[in-house]
């Protein structure tokens, strides 16, 4: 069937109104379809990964419209592997959602939970820039409803702000397209890469402008410093799996870098040299630091998971401002490790809160049977800290090799080892503190928490996030299959031509075969 | 058996004796013992061949492409550590199965304990470096673990964190100092790496990597001046300080440096750092230990002075020195083992391990008294003791050895050092054993049953055996020594007896022993002084230390990142700014290339008003009405300049979007206050002017730079323009860019406004059924209400209007494709339309007249959208390809169809619903908030009897 | 007349910036709005300015960009939608908390860290 590559976008679409439609007062329904559907998805998903391995680029012209006139999508190793990522994180947080209840507490969960991944399927796999802005709405939108799912003052105040922050953002992101419109006259982001090659050194303010605002906009999604401010207190304030879902936000900003910079403003090129290819290695080592410092500051568990994930973004961020086919493939490999590790992380805080009742770090009573919830946490605090066994150790080896790399025996990046080692010893300590305040009891004076405010995680939450922490374990296991994996997509990233040909020169309705895309009417 | 077996039992095994808790505390211990045993024996299985000097390997790839692989390797020396690791092991395991009390939760503990094994076993026969690494890090989790086991000990917690904190560093250095001897050595091997001395020492790159893999050593085996987590760690319970803090893991460091010691030692750096550190950690610690009251406290200090002794010989870069560093290994781990299990049992018995508490203890328990006596002299160096022989060595080479500056400082400081550690050690018999029987123990001391004292037992009996017979021990030590020195020199011929004649090794020792005898007659007031002189207290300065950096990360982040939107949102807009303003800089500029248009007076007054609306917003938007009628005319003048730069479409949309945000802007002000009060300083207000001057520059100077210049190459909109009529069917063309051409993003583009409808309803419920809904019940309006609030007047125009709005709509939406217009807009009419008739006549007046629920109206027109794009695929086509044909119904002109039409019903219904549910949910606030409700339409109705006027009807 | 557009944009991101820093919901989202207008102008302004030839297909030979108008029309609704959303946010806020102010930092019972 010609139609896998919309599917991901068109069956969500679809299953989110018919849930409106026919099933929108019961639950069990909703459930139901909305389990199938992430299945659904997920099967997809895998079969376009499949499709997509042996470096074909699949293009999909929606209206049959060649590009770049009308809107494709395009999927080659690397949308495609995101949007396998995310059904899969995708399964775990929604059977979690349905085992903790949380998908109870307010109306429409699974409508907003369908859209939302309608939203970051369609970001990972459009070929145009301004389908991409309305794919960020989509995603956004969805990601507003899910984020204040439940209510409650504290969370509200921190939705408003979480808002008020993307509506900024989504500005911006406007203005930049507005700025590359009028530069080059395109939206198709294959077509932008050969119309930047145009552009001649006389004139070069608009496209650079225009280049920095674009970064800039995903650099707030990947919650880059200093544009990370909205990310700690809407983590923290989300429901967990919510949050647990939002692990895979920040990976569309870092997706969407990664595809700008290696296809229309890579490093080399000349009218935008000296902008990110300088500025993006300095703030990307900001961001590990400041996560690291922040998960060491954090008072409530929840704040300090959210800080890490901030810390993780940056070593994804370092990886790939190394901008090397290692250095890339890294990114890759420890962008889909702190997807898992964020995603188990949140869902065992709320394991933990409900356990305890709070999640204030502050030395409290016993809480009985915590030792499965204790054990579940250090395995993803050791993730998620880059200490082995796990696939965050094996990450941050690929990252520091990368650094190692990018200079030939001249010794490592100086900078770049430091700061990743540094960041990593001090979010050891913070976590090492949090759990021994959390797991070990401490002197028993403090009023045990009154069962009113515990409940007892469902069998389901447990095995959602037993999944995912067997996920990160294959990640580990298989890091050798993973990282051939992600070094192929790097190498094809790093070639992009079959890309661009392949979008540009396929032709569509009422655009002449024998001359491909746009030319004839040039 | 195979090596990965060998590794990988205990991790295996470390699952059952959680499994075998229930099962009783001998199952559980049994179990523990026998994994531990069959490890022990698959590895003996391999002795014959690493007897024969050949090299047993297993290789697995795991990630080569990163130099990463599974391969393990077993030799001489890793296999002396692992028969230390299993075997002593397995003596531990038999202990705790006695130690631990009745409330300990055996399970957990022996878990802990296997994993450790199984790293430690890792470490030991790793061939890739970076392999090791992992079990390296895991010895620290798991000793992190074992350290904190009695969880209600807080110092439990803290020694556990500190143990972590120091070793994870070590380790991390470690990390970098392996990644770098790996890529001077071009492969992660051991087996490679150990072949490239000279590359290696040649490198610039030798010394940074040998600082970051001797900085894990030292940390791990407690080097000075990192020697302070270990006496920390004796929180512990007695079996894991046995295990892991004297007899396996402290070794680790060593071993590591022995492992690397061809191709690392031999340069001076090596000399003076290991040299250095371990001669310095031998003298503190001996000197320290014979101080601490505490029994495990001294023995954890005479541990830090042995193996600073073991690090200095190893640092020295001879054969001899690696020898006898071998055999100090060994001789350490029993003597030492027997005499922690010693400490335990008597700690065990008579509740107390203070020294001053103790004494006379041989009449009590005579058994340990003989074991512990024969182990601590052993440690003391007394002859006919294995601990005799190797500091014998020692002494010889200390006295081979120049260090800073003359030839006898480093002999001194040896002698100096064994002083002490002889002291310590005639203390330890002394004054726990010697000395008249006393009646205030804390419990009724009696020597334990055999399974606490037989495994110490067992250990002593090797101290004796080989203190007697050396030549026994002198094969594999030489084996040993031979897998160390890795062919760089040769194993020396050095004799292996206890008389060795006069040599100065001798009189050094004999100055020790002696030496060592008078300082424990002088110990009271030695003690007095040393109480007498202040000095540092590593714990208070390493937890000071720590929560200082914990302090500066919470006043680094925590008032940063403390809510306030107002600055998250200046700092973006700064950072856009400067980073446009770079990007701008850095820039070259063109000609222009465009003919500016010249602006007429209207122009120019439209504009004004539009700057006089905004600057009027701006500087009174504390009246919140006001400020909303004043966006109002923003917004107008935006959609008026629309009409005039030729986009009629935007306009309408504009305009119609306008009316609806407004009524929707009225209800939300209904609740909120009508003012803004003034909060922000003068000095606040005139930064947040500067930032958004700044930025309106920005925006007002990118803009103009390119309405000056003309695109590199003709927009892809000629292809639009050209082809609209041809392929869309359409002469509007923005409506078929719209519905066809990027028909996807306008599909997007409703499910956002469906999105929204939803979310405000969900919002609305959450509120309704929250606390709010109480909120709203008491709240009483601001304002007074209006007694005739549905005047009948608006009430009859509304419902006269009502069928006309209908039209207009259904006009709009069937022109939309050739002329200006489509499901948009007139979906937005079409609701205005509605809303007019809520406002008119009431709320639930009108809800009981409206037949189809607003979801189902979103939900019908996402689908139909989503229908028509799927319907395509019948015909083979992509998503959303339109085809349109034309069509004749008399008396009607020739119309054209197109599909495009359903999907712009989608669209239509879409908004409809998506605008009346979310105003709906407003209303319903409004409705909560206010006292009674009618179903009547007009409050004062002719027709009706009661005259009464309803109060407060909302919304 | 470019230059006229051109101050326009700038007027409006200037005004709805400074409101947006403003301490209050209310005055941040009418500043929010304002931007959307500058946006709006701006991106519409991208495919330059053409007056008197709207992209409806005539004899005429010269049309305005219609393309950037498309777009313009897509954002003004979605814009539309967010306007919608976060104003019944901060509408449910304020009810929650009686209590309008945009900073948490301003709130003392709430836990800022």
């Amino acid at each position: 069937m010609i139609h896998w590559l919309v599917m991901p976008v068109v069956l969500p679409a679809i299953l989110a109104p018919f849930i409106i439609l026919a099933a929108r007062y019961h639950i069990g329904i909703q459930r139901v379809f909305s389990v199938v559907g992430v299945l659904a998805m997920m099967a997809v998903a895998l079969g376009l990964a499949i499709e997509t391995s042996d470096g074909t680029v699949m293009l999909y012209q929606l209206g049959d419209w060649a590009a770049p006139f009308g809107i494709v999508l395009v999927g080659d190793r690397l949308s495609t592997m995101m949007v396998l990522l995310m059904s899969v994180l995708a399964l775990f947080v929604l059977l979690y959602s349905i085992g903790s209840r949380w998908d109870e507490r307010g109306r429409h969960f699974h409508v907003l939970f369908q859209f939302q991944l309608m939203g970051i399927a369609g970001a990972f796999l459009t070929g145009d820039l301004f389908n991409l802005f309305v794919f960020f709405e989509v995603l956004l939108i969805a990601s507003y409803g899910l984020m204040i799912h439940a209510g409650g003052n504290a969370r509200l105040r921190a939705g408003v702000q979480y808002v008020l922050f993307n509506l900024l953002g989504s500005t911006l992101f406007l203005f930049a397209l507005g700025a590359i419109y009028a530069e080059t006259g395109t939206l198709n982001m294959a077509d932008l890469a050969q119309r930047v090659q145009l552009i001649g050194a006389e004139e070069t303010v608009g496209i650079r402008v225009a280049a920095v605002l674009l970064i800039l906009v995903f650099a707030i999604k990947a919650a880059v410093v200093p544009l990370h401010f909205w990310l700690p207190s809407s983590y923290a304030e989300a429901p967990a799996p919510v949050a647990a879902l939002f692990a895979i936000m920040t990976k569309v900003g870092a997706y969407a870098i990664i595809r700008v910079y290696t296809m229309i403003f890579p490093v080399d090129l000349e009218v935008t040299s000296g902008l990110h290819g300088t500025w993006l290695l300095p703030v990307a080592l900001l961001s590990l630091a400041v996560g690291a410092v922040g998960v060491l500051a954090a008072k409530k568990l929840d704040r300090l998971v959210a800080f890490a994930v901030i810390s993780s973004m940056g070593m994804v961020m370092v990886a790939v401002a190394l901008f090397t086919p290692e250095s890339i493939a890294s990114a890759l490999y420890y962008m889909v490790h702190s997807t898992l590790a964020a995603g188990a992380l949140f869902l065992i805080v709320d394991l933990v809160r409900q356990s305890r009742g709070h999640l204030e770090l502050r030395i409290d009573a016993p809480v009985a049977g915590a030792a499965l919830v204790a054990a579940l946490f250090m395995v993803a605090a050791i993730a998620m800290t880059g200490l082995p066994p796990l696939s965050g150790f094996v990450g941050k080896l690929m990252v520091l090799n990368a650094a190692f790399d990018t200079e030939f025996n001249a010794g490592p990046d100086v900078w770049v080892w430091a700061t990743v080692l540094i960041a990593s010893l001090i979010s050891v300590v913070g976590f090492a503190r949090a759990g021994s305040i959390l797991f070990w009891k401490a002197q028993s004076d403090a009023a045990p928490v009154p069962e009113t405010e515990r409940e007892v995680p469902s069998a389901l939450s447990f095995a959602a996030v037993g999944g995912l922490l067997t996920l990160l374990i294959a990640h580990t296991v298989f890091a050798g299959r993973m990282y051939d994996y992600t070094t192929a997509t790097a190498a094809q990233l790093f070639a992009p031509d079959r890309y661009i040909t392949t979008v540009l020169e396929t032709p569509g309705k009422l655009s002449d075969p024998s001359v491909g895309g746009y030319e004839e009417e040039e | 058996m195979s090596l990965l077996l060998i590794v990988a039992l205990p991790f295996l095994g470390a699952l059952l004796p959680g499994l075998m808790n229930q099962a009783g505390r001998a199952a559980c211990a049994g179990v523990t013992f026998t994994v531990t045993l069959a490890a022990f024996v698959g590895l003996l299985t391999n002795l014959p061949a690493v007897m024969a000097g050949d090299m047993v390997t297993f290789r697995f790839d795991w990630i080569p492409s990163l130099g990463l692989n599974f391969t393990l390797m077993l030799d001489a020396l890793g296999f002396f550590f692992a028969t230390l690791i299993l075997g002593i092991g397995m003596l531990i395991i038999a202990y705790a199965r006695f130690y631990l009390a009745r409330e300990d939760n055996m399970g957990e503990f022996f878990t802990y304990l296997l994993l450790f094994q199984g790293a430690m076993v890792g470490i030991v026969m790793s061939d890739n470096i970076l392999l090791l690494l992992v079990f390296w890090e895991l010895t620290s989790l798991s000793s992190f673990l074992l350290i904190g086991y009695w969880k209600h000990l807080p110092e439990g917690r803290q020694g556990a964190r500190m143990a972590l904190t120091v070793t994870g560093m070590g380790g991390l250095a470690m990390i970098g100092g392996m990644m770098i001897l790996g890529q001077i050595a071009g492969s992660y091997d051991l087996s490679v790496i150990l072949q490239n001395r000279d590359i290696i020492q040649e490198s610039p790159l030798y010394l940074p990597a040998l600082i970051l893999i001797l900085l894990g050593c030292f940390t791990k085996s407690a080097q000075f001046p990192f020697h302070f987590w270990l006496p920390h760690a004796m929180a512990a319970p007695t079996p894991v300080s046995a295990y892991l803090h004297s007899a396996t893991m402290v070794k680790a460091g060593i071993f590591l440096m022995a492992r690397m010691w061809p191709v690392l030692s031999g340069t001076p750096e090596w000399f003076w750092l290991v040299t250095g550190a371990g001669l310095i950690t031998m003298v503190l610690g001996a000197v320290i230990a014979l101080f601490k009251h505490d029994l495990k406290a001294l023995l954890a200090f005479s541990t830090v002075s042995h193996l600073g002794l073991i690090t200095m010989l190893l640092g020295t870069g001879t054969a001899f020195g690696a020898m006898a560093a071998v055999f100090h290994i060994l001789n350490h781990a029993t003597f030492k083992a027997a005499l922690f299990m010693s400490a335990g049992i008597i700690d065990h018995e008579t509740h107390t391990r203070d020294i001053r508490r103790l004494g006379g203890l041989r009449h009590l328990m005579p058994i340990t008294f003989v074991i512990a006596t024969l182990a601590a002299l052993s440690m003391a160096g007394i002859p006919l003791l294995n601990g005799f022989l190797s500091k014998e060595m020692m002494l010889e080479e200390a006295y081979r050895t120049e260090l800073f500056g003359p030839w006898w400082m480093v002999p001194a400081l040896a002698v100096f050092g064994s002083l002490f550690s002889a002291a310590y050690c005639f203390r330890l018999i002394g004054h726990t054993f010697l000395g008249p029987k006393r009646d205030d123990y804390p419990a009724k001391p009696h020597d334990p049953p055999a399974g606490l004292w037989l495994p110490p037992a067992l250990l002593v009996v090797l101290v004796v055996v080989i203190g007697v017979a050396p030549f026994l021990a002198e094969p594999a030590v030489k084996g040993i020594t031979s897998a160390v020195l890795g062919g760089v020199v040769d194993v020396p011929t050095a004799y292996f007896k206890i008389w060795h004649g006069l040599v100065p090794a001798l009189y050094m020792s004999i100055v020790a022993v002696v030496g060592g005898l008078i300082v424990l007659a002088l110990f009271n007031p030695l003690l007095r002084l040393w109480d007498a002189t202040p000095r540092p207290e590593a714990k208070t300065i390493f937890e000071g230390l720590v929560e200082g950096i914990v302090g500066l990360a919470k006043g680094l982040t925590l008032p940063l990142h403390n809510g306030a939107f107002s600055r998250y949102g200046a700092v973006m807009a700064v950072t856009v700014i400067i980073a446009g303003y770079y990007a701008w800089a850095t820039g070259t500029v063109g000609a222009q290339t465009r003919v500016l248009q010249p602006a007429g007076g209207i122009e120019i007054a439209g504009s004004l008003m539009l700057v006089a609306a905004t600057l009027g917003m701006v500087f009174l938007h504390r009246n919140r009405l006001l400020s909303l009628i004043l966006i109002g005319i923003v917004g107008l003048m935006v959609s008026v300049g629309f009409v005039f730069f030729s986009a009629p479409d935007l306009a309408m949309t504009q305009i119609t979007v306008e009316v609806v945000t407004t009524i929707l802007l009225l209800l939300a002000l209904n609740f909120l206050p009508n003012e803004t009060p003034i909060e922000s300083t003068v000095l606040r207000r005139m930064r947040d002017g500067a930032v958004a001057v700044a930025g309106g520059v920005a925006t007002m100077a990118l803009s103009y730079h390119y309405l000056l210049r003309d695109a590199i190459t003709s927009p892809i909109s000629e292809f639009h323009l050209a082809n609209s009529y041809k392929g869309g069917g359409g002469t509007n063309v923005v409506n078929v860019i719209l519905v066809d051409f990027r028909g996807f993003d306008t599909f997007g583009e409703i499910i956002v406004l469906g999105i929204a409808a939803v979310l405000i309803y969900a919002l609305t419920e959450t509120l309704l059924n929250g606390p709010v809904r109480a909120r709203l019940l008491n709240r009483t309006p601001d304002k007074p209400l209006a007694g005739d609030m549905h005047p009948t007047m608006m009430v009859v125009m509304t419902r006269v209007l009502m069928p006309v709005v209908m039209m207009v709509g259904f006009y709009i939406f069937l022109r939309g494709h050739n002329e200006p217009g489509g499901g948009f807009i007139s979906g937005l009419v079409v609701s205005i339309g509605l809303v007019m008739q809520y406002m008119a006549s009431g709320y639930s007046w009108t809800t009981q007249r409206q037949r189809y629920p607003h979801h189902g109206v979103i939900g019908a027109g996402v689908l139909i959208a989503g229908l028509t794009g799927i319907g395509s695929w019948f015909v083979g086509k992509p998503f959303l390809t339109t085809d349109f044909t034309y069509v004749r119904i008399p008396p009607f002109n020739e119309f054209e169809l197109a599909t495009a039409v359903l999907f712009d019903l989608g669209v239509f219904l879409a908004v409809v619903g998506a605008v009346m549910l979310s105003l709906d949910g407003f209303s319903r606030l409004a409705r909560r908030a206010h006292v009674e409700d009618s179903e009547h339409a007009m409050d004062i109705n002719p027709a009706r009897e009661d005259q009464e006027t309803p109060k407060g009807q909302g919304a | 007349m470019e230059f006229l557009v051109a101050s326009a944009i700038g007027i409006l991101t200037a005004g709805g910036l400074y409101m947006m820093l403003r301490m209050r919901t209310f005055p941040v989202i009418l500043g929010i709005s304002l931007l959307t207008y500058a946006v709006n102008v701006f991106l519409f302004a991208s495919g330059r300015l053409t007056t008197g030839a709207p992209p409806i297909l005539t004899d005429a030979t010269v049309y305005a960009d219609p393309l950037p108008q498309a777009l313009v029309l897509t954002a003004i609704v979605i814009s539309f939608g967010m306007t919608a959303v976060v104003v019944m946010i901060a509408l449910g806020a304020y009810l929650g908390t009686d209590d309008d102010h945009i900073d948490d930092a301003d709130v003392p019972k709430e836990d800022a860290t």
